[in-house]
């Protein structure tokens, strides 16, 4: 057996595992670590299909930054995990249609034999293939309209989340730092010049 | 270097004339075993570094106050790092009642474990790499954004309000500062062509300045400039130091995400805080002070610039310790938000123009 494959067949396992666990963990705090875990592993396997970028990428922003602000929410909540569950019962055939379909997709993408898929070669990829630099360059030429339009509609959803957020409370006490360096000595305190009192008047 | 490894390993194990037999078996382990050899060699200097900077911290900043600083144990106290390390070691783990057990064990680890791996990739000479990976940065950038996860888990797995609190304006303040560190990174990257930190090095040891033997005008601190200042301060916040420490605001919150630690557990989290700073000034150094290039042209480029370097912002740190109040919390968010990160984006546009214009320095 190729080290590779080893490699593989290591971070799929531990991947399986831990999206189980995801589901499974009744703590929701446990869970979304156990999806940090599943994300890790998922890096590891593109990372052996030579997709660093990706990889990185996936890290750098589900790791990183998405699940952050996920265990912020998660952490601050009192979430009663046997609420959650009571439909159960209820979901389960539309889950499970769901599901099936995962798997047939699936079954397609890796039974691509039986379906013509192996008559296209795999791409030969040179020694010093950068795959960041291809991706780059392929984003901002050949798909730089699609790129930046993806990036308006990030910015459309930032600007709406924080108006959607947004309460002009009347009773802050924000203060401009730019005032507050500006203030002289003047504004804050008076000098009263009086005559010293003498003893006995 | 792995041919002159070999050699001596050779010439050991000859003497017993054991090498023919030892080599016949050990072979297909070679690889991993040179590579751990130099992990070994990376991080044995790092961890010592990590030991005494303490030590130094305490020195120059007592010095700063017309104090002496540590100097009972041992000559001029220098045996001091070792004596807390070993009262560390023999303190108790105390784990508080409810707390989940599993992740306020793994708290620490996620802590200290990113500020290490991320040598894997800060090149100390000319080919002197551990991992010459061409994403380099983005290895950095991502290896740095996990370190905030030793700070959430701990502050939680806790199960203390003064420790969540602390481990929730230390997040907060995290994730925002390693957004300006990036955007600062996007303009090096943007002048040096490149994602590996080999090449960005190499990149500063080129210009105008450079051919007439002043290297140090070269590198890219001063074309640079603010986004040099944006990431060493952001590297500050991010480090959660002085003038950046609300997490730890001993006033207000005891010691933030630390609080309920105790003996090696906290000890390592006061490693992990020192190794980030030893890193921070590494990729700092590579990145705007040109690595390990030599400032004049009539002296040789070597390891030891990298390492002069590093401690001369380890020393801006401590001195950053030593002069400034702390912060107050809205405006450490105020600088990271509204102040460096529209400079950034600015920047960004700024030195993309200039690069496309007649004056272009980076050709």
């Amino acid at each position: 057996m190729e080290f590779k494959t080893f490699v593989f067949y290591m971070l799929a396992t531990i991947m399986v595992l831990a999206a189980l666990r995801v589901i499974t963990a009744r703590n929701p705090v446990h869970a979304a670590l156990a999806l940090v875990l599943a994300f890790f592993n998922a890096a590891g396997i593109w990372l052996l299909l030579h997709a660093e970028f990706l990889a990185i990428a996936l890290i750098m922003v589900y790791v990183g930054a998405v699940m952050v602000l996920f265990l912020f929410v998660v952490m601050m909540l009192d979430i009663n995990v046997d609420r959650l569950r009571q439909g159960f019962w209820n979901y389960l055939p539309l889950g499970g249609l769901i599901g099936l379909l995962l798997v047939g997709e699936m079954s397609i993408v890796l039974g691509g034999g039986y379906f013509g898929l192996g008559s296209i070669a795999p791409p030969d990829i040179p020694a010093d293939h950068s795959n960041t630099k291809t991706l780059g360059r392929l984003l901002f030429t050949d798909y730089v309209y699609p790129f930046e339009l993806a990036s308006i509609v990030l910015l459309v959803g930032i600007v709406a989340a924080v108006m959607l957020t947004l309460r002009r409370r009347k009773d802050t006490k924000f203060m401009h730092p730019s005032d507050q360096v500006k203030v002289q000595r003047n504004d804050r305190i008076r000098i009263v010049s009086m005559p010293a009192e003498k003893e006995g008047d | 270097m792995e041919a002159a490894a070999l050699q001596f390993f050779q010439g050991f194990w000859s003497l017993f004339g054991l090498w023919d037999w030892l080599w016949s078996w050990f072979k297909p382990f070679w690889p991993l075993a040179w590579t751990l050899i130099k992990i070994v060699c990376i991080l044995a200097p790092v961890v010592a570094a990590v030991a005494y900077l303490p030590y130094f911290e305490r020195k120059v900043i007592a010095y700063m106050h017309v104090r002496i600083g540590p100097n009972r144990v041992g000559p001029f106290g220098l045996l001091q790092p070792i004596a807390d390390a070993l009262k560390l070691m023999f303190k108790e783990i105390i784990v508080p009642t409810k707390a989940s057990k599993a992740l306020f064990i793994l708290g620490p680890i996620m802590g200290l474990a990113p500020a290490l791996i991320a040598w894997a990739v800060i090149p100390f000479d000319a080919g002197l790499v551990l991992a010459n990976i061409d994403a380099g940065v983005l290895y950095l950038l991502a290896v740095s954004s996990i370190g905030v996860y030793g700070v959430i888990i701990s502050g939680w797995a806790s199960n203390s309000k003064y420790a969540f609190i602390g481990a929730m304006r230390s997040a907060a303040q995290m994730v925002s500062y390693e957004i300006s560190m990036g955007m600062a990174l996007i303009v090096v990257l943007m002048v040096s062509n490149s994602l590996n930190l080999s090449a960005i090095v190499a990149a500063q040891g080129k210009g105008t300045f450079a051919g007439m033997g002043v290297g140090l005008l070269s590198w890219n601190w001063l074309p640079l400039l603010p986004m040099f200042l944006v990431y060493l301060i952001s590297g500050v916040a991010e480090t959660n130091r002085a003038p950046f420490d609300v997490v730890e605001g001993e006033s207000e919150i005891v010691a933030g995400h630390m609080v309920e630690y105790s003996g090696m557990a906290f000890a390592l989290f006061f490693l992990a805080e020192y190794a980030n700073m030893i890193l921070i000034s590494a990729m700092v150094s590579i990145f705007f002070l040109g690595g390990w290039l030599s400032p004049v042209g009539f002296l040789p480029d070597s390891v030891w610039w990298l390492i002069a370097k590093i401690s001369f912002i380890l020393f801006l740190f401590l001195w950053f310790r030593a002069t400034f109040p702390r912060y107050r919390y809205d405006q450490i968010m105020r600088l990271g938000w509204k102040v460096f990160l529209p400079l950034c984006f600015i920047w960004i546009v700024v030195v993309g123009a200039w690069m496309m214009s007649p004056l272009n320095i980076w050709k």
